[in-house]
């Protein structure tokens, strides 16, 4: 059962996604990530506006099994983030990579993205 | 033992009798009498006790079968503690009664502290915490209040391992200290080296619990208390896992500063669903003046409350903490004697060992981290995860079907599909061959038939996701929910 690595994101070892579109970034948790939480309850997510730093807590993910805190992947600003989680948390569980996307954090330190893993090299940790 | 097979009603749900045929005596004036029927339940004696009884009759205990609930320390409550507490001098008492009229359970109290302090080895102890995590909350305090005592308000950060209880970093939060967590060795022990780089002049305190709750002995204490101790900093022991050393080594002597033990787990007072619980907190010499209050006093041979502790965390429970709960705790040591306590810790990690090596016979689960272990152990069943897809949820669920309690699932969290099992020593050799036969026979299933299991209980697989985001958890609810 192997869980979906896709080759176009980058990753880091705490199993968040960073998906880099310019000067911004999205970022969520992998698909790895959301089968060993198992079902999501909620969901709590920063507000926009704020700003983080690499390794901070971004958010923080109730499944039925455990409290996670999830880390910033990267430093910037909260652009946006996935309203429809509030309601409806469980899209993490269904499709981790695109509707449940978490926040977009318009990037402060561009060459923290170069520090991140690529698909193989995240692989490897799996 | 038969179920019935319907789900129990609701009391206010069982057709009652007819509240039109209570006659109401004529001497009561009609000024007095109600004009709306009151909405209580009206039943006959008959139906009232059937329905509690068919509830009792769902309910699983110790008494009904192996409960091996890892870091729980379900163990079997001797008949005799229930015996005494029910007796009128203990369970009449008031707690405004003046001290004058209750020095037998003063005594009781004063000499269970002194049980408590020989046992863990620490110099004072508090009985009031009503459980353990209120005894970790205290213990924070108590910590906190000794730094600034100090003039030391500097130090606000507390260190964990990760494979501490939930209950660790919670306390640690709501006493004002950050947490800081550290990840574990290879070997699933506290990792010196990086404890020796994590304390600082900001650590306050680390919080560890020894066998830890993979089940393993810290063999560093030593080194580790030396390493808290020279940085300026307390260690605090989790006594959830006491179980595994009465009469072996006390976290006294390993250097521990503040100690808090379940009562209800290690001295076996009943605590399933919930409660209730106590937490006593015992500490070094340092600590003594920031216990709470009220503190037992021996003058002479009266024993009093006292006051007058101008250092204290002040009082953290109302009245004297769950006394009915001490009381079992000290039948259940008077009644083991020290050598019995010292047989039950061998005989606990002998039943654990026996029923890992049992279950590891087998395919199914694995034992990450090292063999030998205390009085639990934890598996993995990320095995059967791979190849069937079936998770350790759907293994505790099957056990239901086999008329026996799962173990805690899904903790620690550095063990991927947790089992974590504690069959204490009061289990038999039968039930343990028994239990590790099931798991065998759950490993072996087919996939399907697990993962929806239950199906020979009388509620089936409940709803988790649902249940966690909209509780019912009152009978107003339920209306509100009808309409």
């Amino acid at each position: 059962m192997a869980d979906e690595v896709r080759e176009d994101l980058k990753y880091t070892e705490t199993h968040e996604w960073v998906e880099v579109k310019g000067k911004t970034a999205i970022v969520g948790i992998t698909d790895h990530a959301q089968s060993e939480l198992t079902d999501i309850v909620f969901a709590e997510l920063p507000e926009a506006g704020k700003e983080i730093t690499k390794g901070d807590e971004l958010c923080v993910v109730e499944s039925v099994k455990s409290v996670s805190e999830i880390y910033a992947p990267i430093s910037g600003t909260i652009k946006k983030v996935n309203e429809n989680l509030e309601d409806t948390p469980e899209i993490i569980n269904d499709d981790p990579y695109d509707d449940g996307w978490l926040v977009e954090i318009e990037l402060s330190n561009k060459d923290e993205v170069d520090a991140l893993l690529d698909a193989d090299a995240y692989k490897k940790l799996l | 033992m038969s179920l019935p097979s319907v789900q129990e009603p609701l009391l206010n749900k069982i057709s009652g009798t007819d509240q039109k045929q209570v006659k109401i005596p004529k001497k009561i004036p009609e000024s007095l009498r109600r004009t709306k029927a009151i909405n209580i339940p009206n039943l006959d004696e008959t139906q009232i006790i059937r329905h509690f009884h068919h509830l009792s009759q769902r309910n699983f205990g110790i008494d009904t079968g192996i409960y091996p609930l890892g870091s729980c320390t379900m163990k079997y409550n001797p008949k005799i503690n229930e015996e005494i507490a029910s007796w009128p001098q203990f369970s009449c008492l008031h707690p405004h009664q003046h001290e004058s009229t209750i020095q037998g359970t003063l005594q009781m109290m004063y000499e269970l502290e002194n049980m408590l302090s020989e046992l863990t080895g620490m110099d004072a102890f508090t009985l009031q915490p009503a459980a353990g995590a209120h005894g970790e909350f205290l213990g924070m305090l108590l910590a906190r209040t000794y730094h600034q005592n100090n003039n030391d308000s500097k130090r606000v950060d507390v260190i964990t391992p990760d494979t501490s209880h939930g209950t660790n970093p919670a306390s640690i939060s709501m006493a004002g200290f950050n947490v800081v967590e550290i990840p574990s060795t290879e070997e699933g022990t506290v990792d010196v080296s990086l404890l020796k780089k994590t304390v600082s002049e900001r650590t306050a305190c680390f919080m560890l619990t020894n066998p830890n709750t993979l089940g393993i002995f810290e063999s560093d204490i030593l080194e580790i208390a030396d390493i808290v101790h020279d940085a300026g900093g307390l260690l605090y022991y989790d006594g959830a896992n006491m179980n595994a050393i009465m009469g072996k080594v006390r976290p006294g002597d390993m250097g521990f500063d503040i100690v808090h033990l379940n009562l209800h787990k290690t001295f076996s007072s009943p605590h399933g669903g919930g409660g209730p619980g106590s937490g006593p907190i015992g500490v070094s010499k340092r600590l003594i003046p920031f216990l709470p209050v009220p503190r037992i006093q021996k003058k002479k041979d009266t024993y009093g409350f006292t006051y007058d502790h101008p250092q204290s965390v002040g009082k953290i429970k109302g009245f004297y903490g769950n006394v009915d709960v001490l009381l079992r705790a000290y039948t259940y040591i008077l009644m083991m004697g020290a050598n019995g306590l010292q047989k039950a810790s061998e005989i606990a990690v002998l039943n654990a060992n026996y029923l890992k090596k049992k279950i590891l016979e087998k395919p199914g689960f694995d034992l990450p981290f090292r063999d030998l272990r205390k009085h639990e152990f934890v598996l993995s069943a990320e095995e059967l995860r791979k190849n069937k897809k079936v998770r350790a949820m759907d293994v505790a669920k099957r056990l239901l079907d086999y008329g026996v309690h799962p173990p805690t699932m899904y903790f620690p969290l550095i063990v991927k599909e947790a089992l974590m099992i504690e069959p204490t020593e009061t289990e038999p050799k039968n039930a343990l061959d028994e239990y590790a036969q099931i798991l065998h026979k759950i490993a072996s299933e087919d996939a399907e038939i697990v993962k929806s299991a239950p199906s020979n209980t009388v509620v089936g697989r409940v709803d988790e996701v649902n249940a966690t985001r909209n509780p019912v958890l009152t009978w107003k609810q339920i209306k509100e929910s009808e309409k």
